[in-house]
């Protein structure tokens, strides 16, 4: 039997009974495009993740507070949430340890905020100037303030994009406009410009002020929530995270490392536990829409069945006339092969296109990766074989002479 | 070219020994035009499926152009079929929504024949059994029986087997049409010399043949030259 003779076989056999072939296909093709889309969104957080961490700077070591313990007992209070950094920590980093680019002490809240007749709650960071060059921030229009508005406690504030979209929704010019954080007056210097990115950690969604401003009006603590560090020179990052964590034990009189009161972080810690959230999510949406594949997988066997029994007479004919085993295997197989590869590639531009559309319209960052498509590809062809083989092996099975007595 | 020997078949189902076929014994030449007579349940459908190729017998030998193919596996069964058998069914066993000619050009795509000569082969397998060149397209559920099984008889002679079994060819046709298929496998007998075993329980249907095995539970109780061969 030659090639094009079991196409053209299997032209005629799917075409007989369109309807039934296409709900079969159907079936595949929900699978794979959900495979493909699935995949998709999961790829798209762990993209969106990453270049969101990576925008802030690869050569950045963060400093926040550790554990909250209280002596004798080991209860811990949850991370941060201890007020174990101080404003002297941060000068102390600064003179003491070498190589050393930027370092920008923070405190961060969520308040309410006023501008006008509009009003939104968001995240108000206390910070020095320095804090730009630490956080990779440009600024869009106005400026950023100085040490000399941190060192007055002046009442500035430059604002995210997002946040100029939400207070001043007209669009005009923002500097020089007056907005009430925790009910006292602001003036806008400028607005940074946009890094992209949604969800909770939006950097595009915050209001700076210096950092002296911010203890005295806002928090009403000295500690410090975040000590933001830029190491000089890539290569010395280990060494200056090791030279920080032993300048703050001793200021912190802690002899045990292991019960530091802080904790350092560097890029790549950050990238390895989001990226590790991202895949585990990734393979939990793959593993649902496989689910859909499995069940897909499962009604092309019940066709195929259900087709080898209709077909039963036909079989013993062919049988009869002269057919070996391995032909009419072959028919049947590429019957759901065809099946599965068809709704393969259908399914791959469904997912494709269910990726965009969320996108577009769900805010959702996607994206369907070659080697996702590839191996849509070659599971659907596996699946094809796998379901279609017991239904080609029992038509092969076939007794000629009991096939051709079939009612 | 066939020469059997005590050939037998049992059927077993369980505790059950069905016997089929009992020591049959008996040979055909070529050319020869051959009827195995008995009523239904005498063992002459098991006798034809194992001279089909179709079966294997439990006993005996069956030599087939010299070749002993008792102990053959199915595939190799298969591939003596396709070159040297044909079979013409009671029940025609067309491909259905599928066209006169692809129908006839089926054995061909088993056997291997390239594309090219295929059609040429069925054209001249349809016009052997003197069926109408305008429906040649047709689909095969748009034909009457006596149509049917004429394309039946041009799909087991596409092959130019020889050696042709026709299963109670007349069995779902009315007299009229029945009479015309067998004087087409009798012309195809004197004329192409094919060797033709026909299978029935009727005897006005053996009379077409030259000679008449009458089979009975299993064992051969006559084998006889036809003397008043039926003219069409």
């Amino acid at each position: 039997m030659l090639f094009s003779d079991i196409i053209l076989e299997t032209y005629i056999a799917l075409t007989t009974n369109k309807a039934r072939s296409g709900l079969t296909m159907l079936g595949i093709v929900i699978g794979i495009g959900s495979v493909i889309a699935m995949i998709a969104v999961g790829q798209g957080a762990q993209q969106s993740v990453q270049s969101r961490i990576q925008s802030i700077g690869s050569n950045l070591l963060m400093i926040r507070p550790g554990f909250a313990r209280s002596p004798g007992q080991n209860v811990s209070q949850g991370q941060g949430s201890s007020t174990s950094l101080t404003l002297e920590d941060a000068e102390a980093i600064r003179a003491d340890v070498p190589s050393l680019g930027a370092v920008a002490p923070s405190v961060a809240g969520n308040y309410q905020v006023i501008a006008g007749g509009s009003n939104t709650r968001t995240s108000v960071t206390g910070t020095l100037p320095a804090y730009m060059n630490v956080r990779n921030i440009s600024i869009e229009s106005g400026s950023f303030f100085t040490d000399l508005h941190d060192a007055r406690r002046s009442k500035v504030a430059v604002i995210g994009p997002d946040v100029r979209d939400e207070l001043f929704p007209e669009g005009e010019e923002v500097a020089g406009k007056k907005i009430r954080i925790k009910g006292i007056d602001f003036t806008v210097l400028g607005v940074t410009e946009s890094k992209g990115g949604s969800g909770m950690d939006n950097s595009d969604d915050v209001i700076y002020v210096p950092l002296s401003t911010a203890i005295q009006y806002l928090t009403g603590t000295e500690s410090i929530s975040m000590i933001s560090v830029t190491v000089a020179d890539q290569e010395q990052m280990d060494a200056a995270s090791a030279a920080i964590r032993e300048l703050l034990l001793e200021r912190h009189d802690i002899a045990d490392s292991s019960s530091a009161d802080f904790r350092i972080m560097n890029q790549a810690d950050i990238v390895e536990t989001a990226s590790s959230v991202t895949e585990t999510f990734t393979l939990l949406l793959g593993a649902v829409a496989g689910i859909s594949l499995l069940v897909g997988g499962i009604g092309i066997m019940n066709m195929m069945l259900t087709t080898v029994t209709e077909r039963t007479r036909e079989i013993g004919l062919r049988k009869a006339i002269g057919a070996k085993r391995r032909d009419i295997s072959r028919q049947f197989l590429s019957e759901s092969v065809a099946l599965t590869f068809l709704g393969g590639v259908v399914g791959v531009v469904a997912g494709w296109g269910a990726a965009a559309l969320l996108t577009r319209f769900g805010g959702v960052a996607t994206s369907v990766s070659g080697i996702s498509v590839v191996l849509a590809f070659g599971v659907s062809a596996v699946i094809g074989i796998i379901f279609g083989y017991y239904p080609a092996r029992r038509a092969a099975r076939l007794n000629p002479i009991e096939a051709l007595r079939y009612e | 070219m066939i020469e059997c020997r005590n050939l037998s078949k049992i059927y077993r189902n369980g505790d059950n020994e069905t016997v089929a076929l009992s020591g049959a014994t008996f040979s055909v030449v070529d050319g020869e035009f051959l009827a195995i007579m008995g009523p239904s349940g005498s063992g002459k459908s098991t006798l034809m499926n194992i001279l089909g190729l179709l079966d294997s017998p439990s006993g005996g030998r069956y030599i087939l152009d010299g070749k002993d193919i008792s102990k053959y596996s199915e595939d190799e069964l298969a591939d003596i079929r396709i070159r040297k058998i044909g079979f013409v069914f009671q029940s025609f066993n067309l491909l259905p929504r599928t066209s006169v000619i692809r129908n006839v050009m089926l054995p061909l795509v088993y056997e291997g024949v390239p594309r090219s000569g295929r059609r040429a082969l069925a054209e001249a397998a349809l016009r052997a059994v003197e069926f109408p060149e305008d429906r040649w397209e047709h689909l095969s559920n748009q034909l009457s029986g006596g149509q049917m099984q004429r394309v039946a008889i041009a799909r087991a002679l596409v092959n130019n087997p020889s050696l042709v079994f026709a299963d109670e060819p007349t069995g779902n046709l009315d007299t009229k049409t029945g009479e015309r298929v067998m004087a087409a496998l009798r012309k195809l007998n004197r004329e192409k010399g094919h060797t033709i075993i026909l299978i029935t329980h009727e005897s006005e249907i053996a009379g077409y043949a030259d000679r008449i095995i009458t089979i009975r539970d299993g064992g051969i109780v006559s084998d006889l030259q036809n003397t008043a061969v039926h003219t069409v």
